[in-house]
């Protein structure tokens, strides 16, 4: 929007000299739009790119958000954009306003995927000379993407007068994409193939193939694309390595975060704690409750709505679990089986409370913009969602073991689980410190369904996912060690995301549990023993 | 030597289970067959499917009774040998349909010719034999289960890690079984059977055929796993128990008896999953769900670990209520059952048939601790 | 230890009798009915409750308005709810009792083909009606069961169709849950795809498990596969849970609709509405109905659910689409038969047309599957689709695939004296490929 304001305004100023016999001859195209379905719009579009006119730009933004509208009393396209509960129009065309108009008196012009396309293309071409860097780069980009012939003469015009590097580079890189795409002489086709080395991506590879593989390319330029092939190929399978790392930290991380309240719960209290999950899927429904709020009273702020769902779900979700631990897991200290039949049967009635609440179908929990979308690093995909899950889940890690190892509480809940009748002599309240403990780790395992639910469903089944997995990991680690869930957790997401290219992601599973199987034969304490007399009993 | 064997184990409380399963083998097929429709006596063809499929259950729990209640082996993964034996069954049951599937292919089954398959994979082969079939309804379980059992207890992998390792195994199966490339048909598993020895599937005879099979198993199973528990055997296995490394110390081999209880069980966890497949009609990955197993430990508990009675109580009871509620509260039921399993562990530690030994304990001053039962512990 | 055992014995002993005296009572014979009792076969609770409980609500809505207008046959209707709880076996074990105990007329229900499968044998032996209302595989014809979801002809090939035509896709990727639809649907696309030309390097075909939650590598792959320099699509057989993080995946690797199209043929409305939509913008379905289609049955279908529901959100789908007309056929095939007996009914149910919800009328076909338009959507912001493509006439649902070595010589005409699910034209008989 912000982008669109000023480009508007630098057209302004541009054309303002001109502008006037343009606009006239823009007109018809403009209008053109607005008439014959998908295919009179995308020919439109065509005749208004072709025309070459700057001040085109501003109507075909328009048309890409889906601001372009045709007045249905006198046909004429319009840009409408929602003022209250009408509509405020104004001329595609200099910006003039037209006045209001209610929902039903205009028509919205509507965008294919085809045309999606071609105003990329198409904006591409018109806005490489625009005095934003950004704007210009991108436009780079959609020309490389595009391959447009047509846009050469404007990229080379741009390319002359380029300053900025990496824009620069962009033009460059778009320039040897049509050059090997439309065929050229060897010389330019050697150009472009130096170019495109720089570029080590799978679009490089496959435009150098192109040459490699193509009849009319001499053999010296063969050649140059065969080794610029080769030393891309190199980068790309070591990227590809790096790719993997960071795939399986993240599903690391996710595992990690669904199995350390349960490494509280089960691994510290030793409580088979099968409703475990469903903790994590009522911090989730915590998330959507909290955006919703957001979502009605403050729509503005939605970025900070993650912020007030973790206190928010850590407290729902710690509340719920001291609750179960007043009520019911308190009577059944001691007898870890009978805490499995009884937590089962919790786990079944709060799945279906959620259901009965909130209803059976997802939720839709909205990403905050500072969680959407990625970013390269080399030749890294990074997801901003993921990578704060990553961090998040560290930072859960690290407050707990803190929580745990330097605080009072953290001292009591380790005399306590240690030996009770011992800490009950030195004062200690261990019926409360057991529901504390126990409403941590339940509001641990909340906190692991706000960030769960930025990538995963939100419904009612959503716990159950995660359940098995996360007794996998806390067992594989060594129950009662929280080092062991950190490890654990890193180990099973990593190697999973190693095998999965190999064997499928079904197999690949498959042979992470066969894996902890045969593990266990050989630590049978799993990977961090507890070691002493206590461990027997 | 055998009959000596068998009637060691048999008290009065065996006499009484046995007594209803034989009057439930002789008055369901009469009721059935015999008595008019109209009367109010008449138990129609889908009450004794429904009987069966509960008597398959309570055979898995009182298989899943004899490792757990009495060698404490806690499995969470016994719906796998379960689901084994069934798949055995099914695939004979596949091979009889013979040239009457939808494409009438008379080797490959349907699901193999719509995929493509053009021959029929070695691990089919033989399954055409009922006595083939009923082998491996033994042998398939048995043999994962000694292999598994081996490694595991040679390893002195116990409690929870143990839970968690029978829980991966029954886990990796489901997701095994769910690949079409395995041959099994995937999530859609082996249905639309026509007939089990000659006899039409879904007639009324063969229903009760089964009925009375499955009744006549449980009735085997139930003496076997009695006969065990009264021998010196049985007593090795309950103090193993109570504490295994005492009885390690004593010179005994737990590893060899808990093999030998837990293979056992296995095979008749196999026979219950054949059993369970012609009553049902389907036999699909989902009965390798973790989720399977643990409802099975939970019908143990209901009913009463430790006692071979309560495990088949919980089973019947806990289907039953399933069955009920999910058609008189189909929008409740979960709470239903959900709230069952936490009053039950609250109120009835010992279960179902620990409640009368309760309410009777306080009566009387005389208490003492019978070997049939766990003590409270805190092993699993 | 005497007294202990006597009274485990005596509770035991009570037990058997108590369950032996319920057992009984289960299945004492219904009295007398003044209703006509409609079954309705949808799991309520565990994983696909999230599809199926909608279902079940239409069906309750559609039976209320009949009897408002004065029920069929002059007798009210009655709904029988049960909750197969996505359990395969209680499918097969609950439809027995609704057949046998509450001896129901029709049973509409199920959702994915092991639900189907499971119950079929039950409804041949007991002579039911099943009316399945979701797209599937094909390669079935029961004579007991109306088909009114999408055969792969009506949803699979004209979305390829379109994105060859339209969006001159060269190179496709058949992604789908490792599951009997996705594998079957995906051998006919790759057998129809061949016999258009298309190499076999410029297919891929992944499976994946039911739940799938961890994308980022095939999301990954499929960028890589996508850039080879061909136009290249996905064909999405992903179902229901998987489907939400697989798209929260591609917004954020950010796959554009217009570089890389993702069709979907198990992704409608419903399950949009767990999504944040905008960074799908352009990705496509391809269903027999939309609910944002423009018409006045489907605007009061709309209203008339909104109200029932009494929720101003709740969104229609295909699914929904097609147990509207499966019912209304089955009011007119019972009222044309004048009785709820299913032979008269199944009889009666062929040729039987009812207007659907996009401004046209489907029809029973003797093979007992029906005509539906195809419509092609693109997701829009809102979370609906917007109809880019529709077939101009109806297309028949075609139930053995033209594109399978196995079937292609069947048909299934239910009509007398034929009377066959699998008739082999090249043989002239019934029962298949034969020997």
């Amino acid at each position: 929007m912000r982008r669109a304001l000023r480009w508007l305004l630098a057209v302004c100023v541009v054309a303002a000299t001109t502008s006037v016999a343009l606009a006239a001859d823009l007109r018809p195209l403009v209008q053109s739009l607005g008439t014959g379905g998908y295919a009179g719009t995308e020919k439109g579009l065509a005749q208004l790119s072709e025309a070459g006119d700057p001040a085109a730009v501003p109507v075909i933004e328009a048309l890409q958000a889906g601001d372009l509208y045709v007045r249905k009393a006198d046909g004429v396209v319009v840009i409408a954009r929602k003022a209250g509960s009408d509509y405020a129009l104004t001329d595609p065309l200099g910006g003039a306003s037209l006045g209001e108009a209610p929902a039903g008196a205009i028509e919205k012009i509507k965008v294919n995927n085809a045309l999606r396309r071609a105003i990329s293309a198409s904006l591409g071409a018109l806005t490489l000379m625009s005095p934003d860097a950004g704007i210009r780069r991108s436009a780079a980009d959609a020309v490389f993407k595009s391959r447009d012939a047509t846009a050469l003469d404007a990229l080379n015009t741009a390319l002359a007068k380029e300053q900025d590097s990496s824009v620069r580079r962009a033009m460059e890189q778009a320039r040897a994409a049509i050059t090997l795409t439309a065929g050229a002489s060897d010389e330019d086709t050697r150009v472009a193939v130096a170019t495109l080395a720089g570029r080590s991506d799978q679009d490089a590879l496959a435009l150098l193939s192109s040459v490699a593989s193509s009849s009319s390319a001499s053999e010296t330029a063969k050649a140059a694309a065969a080794s610029a092939i080769a030393s891309v190929q190199l980068k790309l399978t070591l990227w590809g390595v790096a790719q993997n790392l960071w795939y399986g930290l993240s599903l690391g991380s996710v595992l990690l975060l669904a199995a350390i309240g349960l490494a509280v719960t089960f691994g510290v209290m030793g409580v088979i704690n099968m409703a475990h999950g469903e903790m994590v899927m009522i911090g989730a429904y915590t998330t959507f409750m909290v955006q919703e709020l957001f979502r009605a009273h403050a729509p503005g702020l939605f970025d900070l709505s993650i912020l007030v769902a973790l206190p928010a779900a850590f407290l729902v979700s710690g509340g719920v679990g001291i609750l179960i631990e007043r009520s019911v897991i308190r009577w059944l200290y001691g007898r870890p089986l009978e805490t499995l039949l009884a937590t089962w049967g919790l786990s079944l009635a709060l799945q279906q409370a959620v259901r009965s609440i909130f209803g059976p179908s997802n939720r839709e929990v909205g990403a905050p913009s500072w969680m959407s979308g990625a970013f390269e690093l080399g030749g890294l995909t990074i997801t901003y969602g993921r990578l704060w899950i990553v961090v998040f889940a560290f930072a859960v890690f690290a407050a707990l073991l803190v929580a745990l190892k330097r605080t009072w509480f953290g001292l009591s809940i380790r005399a306590v689980t240690q030996n009770r009748p011992m800490a009950n002599a030195m004062g200690i309240r261990t019926a409360k410190v057991d529901a504390l403990t126990f409403g941590l780790g339940s509001g641990i395992a909340g906190l692991a369904g706000v960030a769960l639910s930025q990538i995963d469903n939100v419904s009612p089944n959503l716990g159950q996912g995660y359940i098995i997995d996360s007794f996998m990991v806390v067992v594989f680690g060594g129950v009662g060690n929280l080092w062991g869930t950190l490890v654990g957790a890193l180990t099973l997401g990593t190697l999973n995301k190693f095998l999965e290219p190999y064997a499928g992601a079904v197999l690949g599973k498959i042979l992470v549990l066969i894996f902890i199987i045969l593990f266990i034969q050989r630590r049978p304490r799993g990977l961090f023993a507890l070691k002493g007399r206590a461990v027997e009993a | 030597m055998l009959t000596r064997f068998f009637l060691m184990g048999l008290d009065r409380k065996a006499g009484v289970v046995l007594t209803i399963l034989a009057l439930l083998a002789v008055l369901v097929p009469v009721s059935t067959l015999l008595v008019p429709a109209d009367s109010p006596f008449h138990l129609s063809i889908f009450t004794v499917s429904l009987l069966g499929k509960y008597l398959c259950f309570a055979l898995l729990a009182l298989a899943l009774d004899l490792v757990w209640g009495y060698c404490g082996i806690l499995s969470l993964g016994h719906a796998a040998f379960f689901a084994l034996g069934g798949y055995a069954m099914g695939m004979h049951l596949m091979r009889q349909i013979g040239p009457r599937g939808v494409y009438g292919n008379p080797v490959l089954p349907d699901f193999m010719v719509f995929l493509n398959w053009t021959e029929l994979p070695w691990y089919w082969l033989g399954f055409d034999h009922f006595w083939f079939a009923a082998l491996m309804v033994l042998a398939v379980p048995g043999a994962l289960a000694f292999a598994f059992g081996w490694f595991a207890f040679r390893s002195r992998v116990t409690g929870v890690y143990l839970s968690i390792i029978t829980q991966a195994m029954t886990f990796a199966l489901l997701l095994a079984f769910f690949r079409n490339d395995m041959g099994f048909g995937g999530n859609n598993g082996l249905t639309d059977f026509k007939e089990i020895l000659g006899a039409d599937i879904q007639a009324p005879g063969t229903r009760v055929g089964l009925f009375v099979a499955t009744v006549v198993a449980l009735a085997l199973s139930y003496m076997i796993a009695s006969g065990i528990i009264g021998s010196k055997l049985g007593k090795v296995l309950v103090a193993v128990r109570d504490t295994e490394s005492r009885v390690r110390f004593l010179g005994y081999n737990t590893e060899h008896y808990k093999l030998f209880a837990w293979t056992l069980s296995a095979c008749m966890a196999g026979v219950a999953g054949a059993l369970y497949v012609p009553q049902v009609g389907i036999i699909n990955p989902s009965e390798f769900a973790p989720a399977s197993s643990i409802e099975a430990v939970i019908w143990v508990a209901v009913g009463g670990r430790g006692t071979l009675a309560g495990a088949i109580l919980g089973a019947v009871l806990v289907n039953f209520g399933k069955s009920y509620f999910t058609g008189a509260l189909p929008e409740l039921w979960l709470f239903a059952l959900g709230g069952l399993f936490v009053a039950v562990t609250l109120f009835l530690p010992k279960g179902l048939l620990g409640l009368g030994a309760q309410l009777m304990a306080r009566m009387p001053k005389s208490k003492s601790l019978p070997n049939g039962k766990p003590a409270d512990q805190k092993g699993m | 230890m005497r007294t202990k055992q006597a009274t485990s014995v005596l509770g035991l002993g009570a037990f058997a009798g108590l369950a032996m005296g319920a057992m009984m009572g289960m299945a004492a014979p219904a009295l007398a009915q003044d209703t006509i009792k409609v079954g309705i076969l949808h799991s309520l609770s565990g994983t696909m409750a999230i599809s199926e409980t909608t279902l079940k609500d239409v069906m309750l809505m559609l039976i209320e308005e009949q009897n408002k207008k004065g029920g069929v046959l002059g007798k009210k209707l009655e709904a029988v709810v049960v909750d197969p709880a996505s359990n395969w076996p209680l499918f097969a074990e609950k439809a027995r009792e609704l057949l046998t105990k509450d001896k129901v007329a029709a049973v509409f229900g199920c959702w994915t083909s092991v639900s189907r499968k499971s119950v079929l044998p039950v409804f041949e032996e007991l002579n039911g009606l099943l009316f399945y209302p979701v797209q599937y595989e094909g390669e079935e014809s029961s004579r007991n069961v109306f088909y009114t979801g999408a055969a792969p002809n009506q949803q699979a090939i004209p979305a390829v169709d379109y994105l060859m035509q339209k969006e001159k896709v060269q190179r496709w990727v058949l992604a789908g849950t490792d599951y009997v639809y996705p594998r079957t649907t995906n051998k006919i696309l790759e057998a129809y795809l061949k016999g258009k030309g298309v190499k076999d390097e410029d297919i891929k075909i992944n499976y994946t498990p039911f739940g799938h939650s961890d994308w980022q590598s095939i999301v990954a792959d499929i960028k890589k596969f996508g850039s080879a320099g061909k136009k290249t699509a996905v064909v999405s057989t992903i179902n229901g849970d998987a489907n939400v993080p697989f798209y929260k995946e591609l917004g954020n690797q950010g796959v554009k609709a217009q570089d890389i199209p993702v069709v979907a043929f198990s992704v409608g409305e419903e399950e949009l509405a767990g999504i944040d939509t905008k960074p799908l913008l352009g990705h496509l379905a391809a269903w027999n109905y939309f609910q944002s289609v423009e018409n006045p049955a489907n605007a009061e279908f709309i209203k008339a659910w909104k109200t029932f529901t009494k929720n101003d959100k709740r969104v229609t789908n295909d699914p929904m689409e097609a147990h509207y007309i499966g019912f209304n056929m089955w009011v007119k095939a019972v009222e044309a038969a004048g009785t709820v007996a299913p032979d008269a009914v199944i009889d009666s149910m062929v040729g039987v047309s009812v207007p659907n919800l996009t401004g046209g009328y489907s029809a029973m076909l003797p093979n007992h599957h029906i005509t539906k338009p195809v419509l092609i959507g693109e997701v829009q912001e809102n979370g609906q689709f917007e109809t880019v493509s529709k077939t101009p006439g109806l297309v028949p649902g075609d139930e053995w695939s033209d594109f399978l070595p196995d079937s292609k010589d069947l048909i299934a005409d239910w009509r007398k004296p034929m009377s066959c699910g699998n008739f082999n034209v090249k043989t002239g008989k019934c029962g298949g490929k034969g020997t």
